[in-house]
């Protein structure tokens, strides 16, 4: 489907493309001769599809009978354009897909997996899509195939404005970084075909950031009846049988040890990156408690943990923000309960494929300038996730929900889901409080391990014990 | 080559297009999975090699022992039930209902369950088994328990009873099937002969319907030893089963790894068949 929809929008560039052929040459030496020095340092393969990527660039540029500024003429042909977005649940959200036809013309695919799947198919399908929407942390582990393409920053309009948790680490001046794969450290490449990860603003992003939050534990105050502060409760003994923990080996090692260091069992160097011993050890502590019939279950997917909680099977456990949401819509009483550890926070992004090109390249950089342009981060931001850039995503909420969602302030009317619900009646106040409370608070992120697959060995010892 | 006669050629003409689909759809893959499984794998991708740490890892994991002795004890407690299940639900079928149409009817009102999907048939036992489910609230308004029976779920007990409910059936088809091609005049002769009922069933029916129970048999083996989303679901996710740790092992790309262990699996289980064909000669006896 890939290559028909290509050779469309290749025959549909001929015949602009035919007059402009010299042209097109000279601009393409033209842009070589301003290529970065780290471009030109790489020979071979990577020189050659960067030329093609200039060279298609250019080929726009022409057709379009302007060098800069906002293509127009193309928007005749991007109607054809399709591109197929997979990803995790989160984001990939059909009003999404439905208001990028109506606002940019062209047909988003989008499909939803689970992250061990959007992991599989990001490393091994590479033909398979042309935008991932992923986390970070599968970034990290993605990159080396070659399967991702970095963006040029310098066409990312709000480049300027996202947070910067994404772009230096730090939300604020004073901020402290926090442990594991901390979206930043995996951000930037040092080219556009670059391998190896930069830490500092190279000019080329892996992912633009897109969607992110910071995660907790879930409770039922209904049912525990006191107040819940620490991780250490998720062991405590008052729960035996009614807690639960998520069985995905990479979050869920890391949500045990947030317990065993607040429980003070272990201390660890980096949760995001433990040694074998500190697996073993924490380990070696939840499987103990396994066989104590400290777990009712272990869940897999979102509804699994929706439906053990609203079913009261468990009072306790690692869960989602949507599925916090999801169990009050059914008006029983759920608190994603922030504790004085801190958060596990997570943080998602758009990735370019390796393979697109042309006019399909323009449209993704379309769609990401779009993306972050306001509409979306609304539209995740009232579902109670972050957008990368607050101050576009405020255009689009009023008052109420931006004071509600993002500054922890008191709802002044009932907060509205965007499908409409009521999600929280007037009064209510966020749980965790405003923004720099929040992701203030993170002590570590969803990573990947040096010794993964050693974690993910034990992790399945853990599970059949 | 000699001369093939008209019926040779007819017999390979029936058998060419089975055999094309087998090759092609079983005997080429089972294929391509020994060989993915000498292959080598890391983070995220697998290449070709020859290497044997597939096997040696599986083979030498205290892991491996210990959920093929789960998936192991799954197997024969749900063999033990179904067979049960299956022989008393066949005899009555078979015996106990007199009229043709009867028969055919109440096999039918059998296998309405079997409409609709069988993950769908495991899960509504959650609702029912949970703290607040029925049969909790049942339990507990009838004055015989005073707190939830907490052990109905997610337990060895849920994922053993959702075994039963869904493969009781493969039983019981094979076994109506024997049971009712049983000579009546047998029977009668051998309760003219002073038989009683429980020497009629001991010497005549159940000999009778072992091609039957065996056949059965394999069905409910195989498909316990390679089941993954019963165990996952039923037992909230903490037992371990053979077919869950493939699946977590492809989820995680090891697909050499997950290839090294199918044909383990695949080894057992026909291991497994083979013993079981020793007790009973079904092409034999069927």
């Amino acid at each position: 489907m890939y290559t028909n929809l290509q050779a469309e929008t290749d025959r549909a560039f001929a015949g602009e493309q035919a007059a402009g052929r010299r042209q097109q040459q000279n601009d393409q030496q033209d842009e070589e001769k301003t290529m970065t020095d780290t471009t030109k340092t790489t020979k071979g393969l990577s020189r050659r599809s960067v030329l093609k990527g200039a060279a298609a660039t250019a080929g726009v540029a022409l057709g379009s009978g302007a060098i800069t500024g906002f293509p127009t003429i193309w928007a005749q042909n991007i109607k054809n354009v399709t591109l197929r977005q997979f990803g995790t649940g989160v984001s990939n959200l059909n009003e999404v897909a439905q208001k990028v036809k109506q606002d940019l013309g062209f047909t988003l695919e989008m499909t939803a997996l689970d992250s061990d799947t959007v992991t599989q198919r990001a490393a091994t399908q590479p033909k398979s899509f042309d935008i991932a929407d992923i986390e970070y942390w599968i970034a990290k582990k993605v990159w080396p195939t070659g399967n991702l393409q970095a963006m040029d920053t310098k066409k990312i309009k709000q480049y300027d404005n996202i947070v910067g948790i994404f772009r230096n680490g730090k939300l604020t001046p004073s901020s402290v970084i926090a442990q594991g794969t901390a979206p930043h450290t995996v951000g930037f490449v040092d080219g556009k075909n670059g391998k190896k990860f930069v830490d500092h603003e190279s000019g080329w992003m892996t992912l633009i950031p897109t969607i992110y939050n910071a995660d907790t534990l879930g409770i039922r105050p209904d049912l525990i009846k006191r107040p819940i502060t620490s991780w250490t409760e998720l062991l405590n003994s008052e729960f035996k049988g009614k807690a639960s923990i998520l069985d995905i080996s990479s979050i869920g090692i890391m949500d045990a040890a947030m317990v065993c260091e607040a429980r003070g069992d272990i201390k660890y160097g980096d949760k995001g990156n433990m040694t074998k011993e500190e697996i073993d050890k924490t380990m070696a502590i939840f499987t103990q408690a396994k066989k104590d019939g400290q777990f009712r279950a272990f869940w897999k997917s979102f509804d699994e943990s929706v439906n053990l909680m609203s079913s009261g099977e468990v009072v306790i456990q690692s869960m989602w923000s949507p599925a916090i949401a999801a169990v009050r819509s059914k008006g029983i009483d759920c608190k994603y309960q922030p504790l004085k550890e801190g958060y596990r926070s997570w943080g998602g992004g758009l990735g370019i494929a390796a393979s697109l090109s042309g006019l399909e390249l323009d449209a993704a950089y379309e769609y990401i300038n779009w993306y972050l342009s306001g509409w979306v981060g609304g539209f995740l931001m009232r579902q109670g996730y972050y957008s990368a850039v607050p101050s576009t995503s405020q255009k689009f909420m009023s008052a109420d929900e931006w004071g509600y969602w993002f500054e922890g302030k008191k709802a002044q009317g009932d907060i509205l889901s965007p499908q409409g619900a009521v999600m929280e009646k007037a009064g209510a106040v966020r749980d965790g409080g405003s923004f720099e409370e929040r992701m203030g608070h993170v002590a570590c992120w969803n990573s990947v391990m040096d010794e993964n697959q050693y974690m993910v060995r034990k992790w399945n010892e853990f599970v059949a014990a | 080559m000699m001369t093939l006669t008209k019926t040779d050629r007819t017999s390979w003409l029936l058998a060419g297009p089975m055999t094309l689909i087998l090759a092609a759809f079983l005997v080429l893959p089972i294929l391509t999975i020994i060989v993915v499984s000498f292959w080598a794998f890391n983070e995220f991708t697998f290449f070709p090699a020859f290497v044997f740490d597939n096997y040696l890892f599986t083979l030498t994991s205290k892991v491996t022992l210990a959920t093929y002795l789960k998936t192991l004890q799954f197997v024969i407690l749900t063999w033990v039930f179904c067979t049960v299940v299956g022989f008393t639900v066949a005899y009555f079928l078979a015996f106990c209902v007199k009229s043709l149409a009867w028969q055919v009817a109440l096999f039918l009102l059998c296998t309405i369950p079997f409409w609709t999907s069988n993950i769908i048939r495991m899960i509504s036992w959650v609702p029912f088994l949970g703290r607040n489910g029925i049969a909790n609230s049942a339990l507990m308004s009838l004055g015989i328990v005073k707190q939830p029976v907490e052990w109905l779920l997610f337990s060895d007990f849920s994922v053993v009873l959702a075994f039963v409910h869904l493969y009781a059936l493969f039983m019981v088809v094979p076994i109506f099937n024997t049971l009712i091609r049983i000579d009546k005049s047998l029977i009668e002769a051998a309760r003219d002969g002073g038989a009683n009922g429980l020497q009629i069933l001991t010497n005549i029916i159940i000999p009778l319907a072992k091609p039957g129970i065996m056949i059965g048999s394999i069905f409910v083996v195989t498909l316990v030893m390679g089941d993954f989303i019963t165990v996952r679901f039923m037992s909230g996710g903490q037992s371990a089963s053979v077919g869950r740790i493939i699946s977590n092992e492809i989820s995680l790309l090891q697909y050499p790894a997950a290839a090294a262990d199918a044909v383990i699996l695949l080894v057992t289980v026909l291991i497994m068949i083979a013993i079981m064909m020793r007790f009973v000669d079904i092409r034999k006896e069927l």
